[in-house]
């Protein structure tokens, strides 16, 4: 679980979230939605540890995350990047293990159990039979399982993942949100993802959590449908407002 | 994939040993290998050919195995903290600091009027290159933190060195005779230069800058995935880059003091290293670099000796055909 204090956030003299305080929840699918510029890859950078916020606490796990080491908050949380991570002669087993860099000793040996969990990792996301080839042969979606079967494999309470549909076509948006969906529910993680669709988020997650500056609301996807937040924030004057309209209706 | 890597090993670690011996064997005196042999064995023959092989020929050897794995250990070090293909010592500048360092020592210490013992002279050799290898190396560090780009680190290292030269000319304009022909003698760079007793000093340097990079692979291998995965997987970044940082300063700092300039090794036998093992784990590469590195420095080193030309000038003919394979083979990088 992820809990705000008194949150305050922004870059500069610019204010995107201002006194929030709010909650996201283990064993549930968040979606964090929001226009453009409104702090969603800000937001989960600070949860990560990556980057600073103006005021308040992040809280996981009782503890506030000033007062965790890089180690400390490795087990706790992890995190996909919009990064793209392509190395030659750097196979999918290997990315992977890297996943295990917490809990292994100084030269990064894998021990039976570390060997187990990749291997389990790798099947999860349905990437088993790619565990020998290297990514920079592979297709956008299939580098996105193989980065969150890394994250898996660093067994950690909370996933954090930015924009991870951001390049795939529809059925891959679908099928990775299911797997997260199923990930969360089956191993009790708490996952938060930053995305643009908002058919994704209203359709297929347990929660969302809307930025609409200064204020961020959570809500389970129902109640978010319900209360018109997702209506104010996304309809422009250029008829963005009829799509969200029909997308809205058909979900209610 | 584990059999490639142990048969490679067995064969570098032969090459190495084979070129070593090979490296003994050739200079401009001919000497029977059965003198050789005798002399390093403690057995009988005359104190000139001992005195060659021992004071020249063993030691520019035990050099050109230092340096080499140095210089290719800073690179790999290189590339892998910038996630930079063509970063390397002499590419991004970190030569041409400790170039400007010595440049300081060399000519900037009698144009103020200081005359030193050999002593000093060789401790504030090494000091000079150490402490202009470092400053340059945290300038360019420092820069890309805040810059991503590739090109503009690689410009940034280009245009530090074209400073140094400027700098560098200055003083020589400066400068009276003799401390103007130590310094060209030392930009010509020579594994033979280095005396016994500077080895003392060289050879401990060198080798705490490979125990430092040791300690390291596995933050390096962490930040193959970029800092951001590197920092939630654990890792203490700051740390991490002042080790790096100290780890290649000592090693091509301590090289090029002592045997001035050497190009390409370090930018191209990572890439060696890479293509032979197919792998990008250090724990792999790393002594993989090391070897091939000793091995490509002992090679010129012979042909250097064969053809009776500047070290330098055989690397950069060796190192340049890789460095355009690798500059083609990555022109869609980022």
């Amino acid at each position: 679980m992820i809990q705000f204090e008194n949150i305050k956030l922004g870059y500069g003299s610019r204010t995107l979230i201002a006194n929030l305080s709010a909650k996201i929840c283990a064993g549930e699918l968040t979606a964090l939605v929001g226009r453009n510029g409104t702090g969603k890859s800000t937001l989960l950078r600070a949860i990560a540890g990556l980057g600073d916020i103006v005021d308040g606490k992040i809280i996981i796990d009782g503890k506030d995350i000033t007062s965790l080491t890089a180690p400390e908050m490795a087990t706790r949380v992890a995190f996909v990047t919009t990064d793209k991570v392509r190395i030659t002669n750097l196979r999918c087993r290997d990315v992977v293990a890297l996943g295990r860099a917490p809990y292994t000793n100084w030269i990064g040996r894998m021990q039976q159990s570390d060997t187990r969990i990749v291997e389990e990792s790798l099947a999860s996301v349905g990437m088993s039979e790619y565990a020998d080839k290297t990514m920079d042969k592979m297709s956008d979606g299939e580098c996105q399982r193989i980065m969150i079967a890394r994250a898996l494999a660093q067994q950690t309470p909370i996933i954090l993942l930015d924009e991870p549909t951001a390049f795939l076509d529809l059925p891959n948006r679908y099928e990775l949100c299911s797997l997260l969906k199923k990930l969360a529910h089956e191993e009790r993680k708490c996952i938060l993802f930053s995305t643009h669709e908002l058919d994704i988020a209203t359709t297929l997650c347990d929660s969302i959590a809307l930025i609409a500056p200064p204020q961020l609301y959570v809500m389970p996807t129902s109640e978010m449908i319900q209360s018109g937040h997702i209506e104010r924030m996304f309809s422009g004057d250029n008829g963005s407002a009829k799509i969200i309209e029909n997308l809205l209706r058909r979900t209610k | 994939m584990r059999n490639r890597s142990t048969i490679l090993f067995c064969t570098l670690s032969a090459l190495v040993v084979l070129l070593f011996a090979a490296d003994i064997a050739v200079g401009s005196v001919n000497i029977p290998l059965r003198d050789i042999w005798a002399t390093l064995t403690g057995g009988e023959c005359d104190a000139v050919t001992a005195k060659i092989i021992i004071d020249i020929r063993l030691i520019k050897a035990f050099v050109a195995i230092l340096a080499g794995a140095a210089l290719s250990v800073s690179g790999l070090q290189m590339q892998t903290l910038f996630r930079n293909p063509l970063a390397g010592p002499y590419v991004l500048g970190v030569s041409s600091g400790a170039s400007l360092g010595v440049a300081l020592f060399i000519l900037g210490a009698p144009l103020l009027g200081f005359t030193a013992s050999p002593l000093l002279t060789t401790l504030g050799t090494a000091g000079a290159a150490w402490l202009g290898a470092a400053a340059i190396l945290a300038l360019v560090a420092s820069v890309s933190r805040r810059i991503k780009d590739i090109m503009v680190i690689l410009i940034l290292g280009m245009m530090i060195g074209s400073a140094v030269s400027a700098i560098v000319q200055i003083l020589q304009y400066l400068s009276n005779e003799e401390a103007l022909k130590s310094f060209i003698v030392w930009t010509m760079g020579s594994l033979g230069d280095v005396t016994s007793s500077q080895l003392l000093l060289v050879a401990p340097a060198i080798i705490a800058g490979l125990i430092i990079a040791i300690s390291v692979i596995k933050p390096m291998n962490m930040l193959l995935l970029g800092e951001s995965y590197a920092r939630t997987m654990g890792l203490n970044i700051p740390r991490t880059r002042a080790l790096i940082l100290l780890s290649t300063t000592l090693l091509a700092g301590t090289v090029t003091a002592f045997c001035g300039p050497i190009g390409f090794i370090g930018l191209a036998i990572p890439h060696v290293a890479r293509i032979l093992f197919r792998n990008a784990d250090h724990r792999i590469l790393l002594p993989a670099a090391a070897m091939a590195g000793a091995i490509s420095l002992l090679v010129c080193d012979i042909f250097s000796k064969l053809l009776a030309l500047p070290v330098n000038t055989i690397t950069a003919l060796l190192g340049i055909p890789i460095v355009i394979w690798v500059v083609i083979k990555n022109k869609n990088i980022v």
